[in-house]
């Protein structure tokens, strides 16, 4: 058992002067979400129905593929950042950091991943 | 790591049910918390029975009549009966709010008080206030100035007066505090709704100079940035203030300090 006063355990370790940046880019994320979701929904719903080959000529184009792209990107970024508050709030310790490294290390394959599926398809 | 489960030594039995008034007609059910830290038991609810025809209409009248006429060994605060000092805060039909405020004719049912959520317990209705009333001292709540003392006064407009209005009237009762998850998982670092309202009050003013070094110290992932907009502190404070919108107007303020 410590024995620290009221005041030193209230205070910690003080501010480490982050988390308004994460907050800032959440905000940004969400912002760009709110107009991709949509353009996602709607390219992706044109390019149903089609065979094979109109599906990868459809894809090949640069629009979908951008749309397609930069939903990845920002979606999964916006997931990773939630992800993080969530072990943030849930987790203490070594448990936390570990967690929080292979949440990272899955958000970033998702998105390597997509993106050459994406390239493939588009080349 | 969060834990779903109560430890084995905090679940709640089932305690000791007092008789019913006799030749009552207008009788009420009340359900209580009750732990003694002495008797080594666990918690128990106690069941009490009162005549409402002679009993006050707030949920601190039957608690103060159950504690003079039922059982003297219920314990809980108490002081202004009218809304002012918080000493009251408890968890009355699952919500936190002031028991002298609190009308019995709000309660459908039968009455479950229970001491605030998520904070050890001293006895019986009485949380254990210690981290969070030094959590608010940590944010300095007082006037800090750099400028030499004026003559008279620190002067404000009456413009600038209006700012403070929705936050000085907090009695620091922990009703929002208690009732925030983000408070419940993380409350040793998260400053909690009812500490930030505080902060903001001292940053709006527009007599205190400290403005920059009060951002800095809120300026932390656990600090401030726990607070993930759940809005249950302003649902459920007593006092009618949204804690929340106040610690969304700091965030706003450190944005654009940061952009």
């Amino acid at each position: 058992m410590n024995f620290l006063t009221d005041r030193k355990r209230a205070q910690g370790t003080g501010a480490s002067g982050k988390g308004t940046e994460h907050h800032w880019h959440m905000m940004i994320n969400s912002s760009l979400l709110v107009v991709l979701v949509p353009l996602f929904v709607l390219t992706f719903g044109f390019g149903l129905g089609g065979t094979h080959e109109e599906v990868l000529a459809y894809f090949g184009k640069p629009f979908p593929a951008i749309i397609s792209a930069l939903t990845l990107i920002v979606g999964v970024i916006h997931i990773k950042n939630e992800a993080q508050d969530a072990i943030e709030d849930y987790m203490h310790g070594v448990a936390e950091k570990l967690t929080y490294i292979a949440a990272g290390a899955v958000c970033y394959t998702i998105i390597a991943v997509g993106l050459f599926a994406l390239i493939k398809l588009a080349l | 790591m969060v834990e779903f489960a109560l430890p084995k030594n905090s679940r709640i039995m089932t305690g000791k049910t007092w008789p019913k008034p006799e030749g009552a007609t207008n009788v009420r059910k009340f359900q209580i918390y009750r732990w003694n830290p002495d008797d080594g038991k666990n918690p128990q609810v106690d069941t009490y029975f009162l005549d409402m025809d002679k009993c006050g209409p707030m949920v601190l009248d039957a608690l103060i009549k159950i504690k003079n006429e039922i059982d003297p060994t219920l314990t809980f605060r108490r002081s202004c009966r009218e809304g002012i000092c918080g000493s009251c805060a408890m968890n009355i039909d699952g919500i936190n709010t002031l028991a002298c405020i609190y009308g019995l004719d709000e309660i459908k049912g039968d009455v479950k008080i229970y001491p605030l959520p998520h904070m050890p317990v001293v006895k019986d209705l009485i949380p254990d206030l210690t981290h969070f009333y030094a959590q608010h001292a940590s944010i300095m709540p007082w006037l800090e100035t750099k400028t030499n003392r004026p003559a008279k006064e620190w002067r404000q407009s009456i413009e600038d007066r209006k700012k403070l209005d929705g936050l000085y009237e907090c009695v620091m009762c922990a009703s929002c505090s208690t009732s925030c998850p983000s408070y419940w998982w993380n409350g040793d670092k998260y400053l909690g709704p009812a500490a930030l309202l505080h902060a903001y009050r001292w940053i709006i003013d527009s007599r205190d100079e400290a403005t920059g070094e009060r951002l800095d110290e809120l300026e932390d992932p656990f600090k401030l940035y726990r607070c993930h907009t759940i809005m249950n502190c302003a649902k459920t404070c007593p006092k009618g203030l949204n804690p929340a919108k106040a610690i969304a107007e700091i965030k706003k303020m450190l944005v654009e300090r940061h952009v």
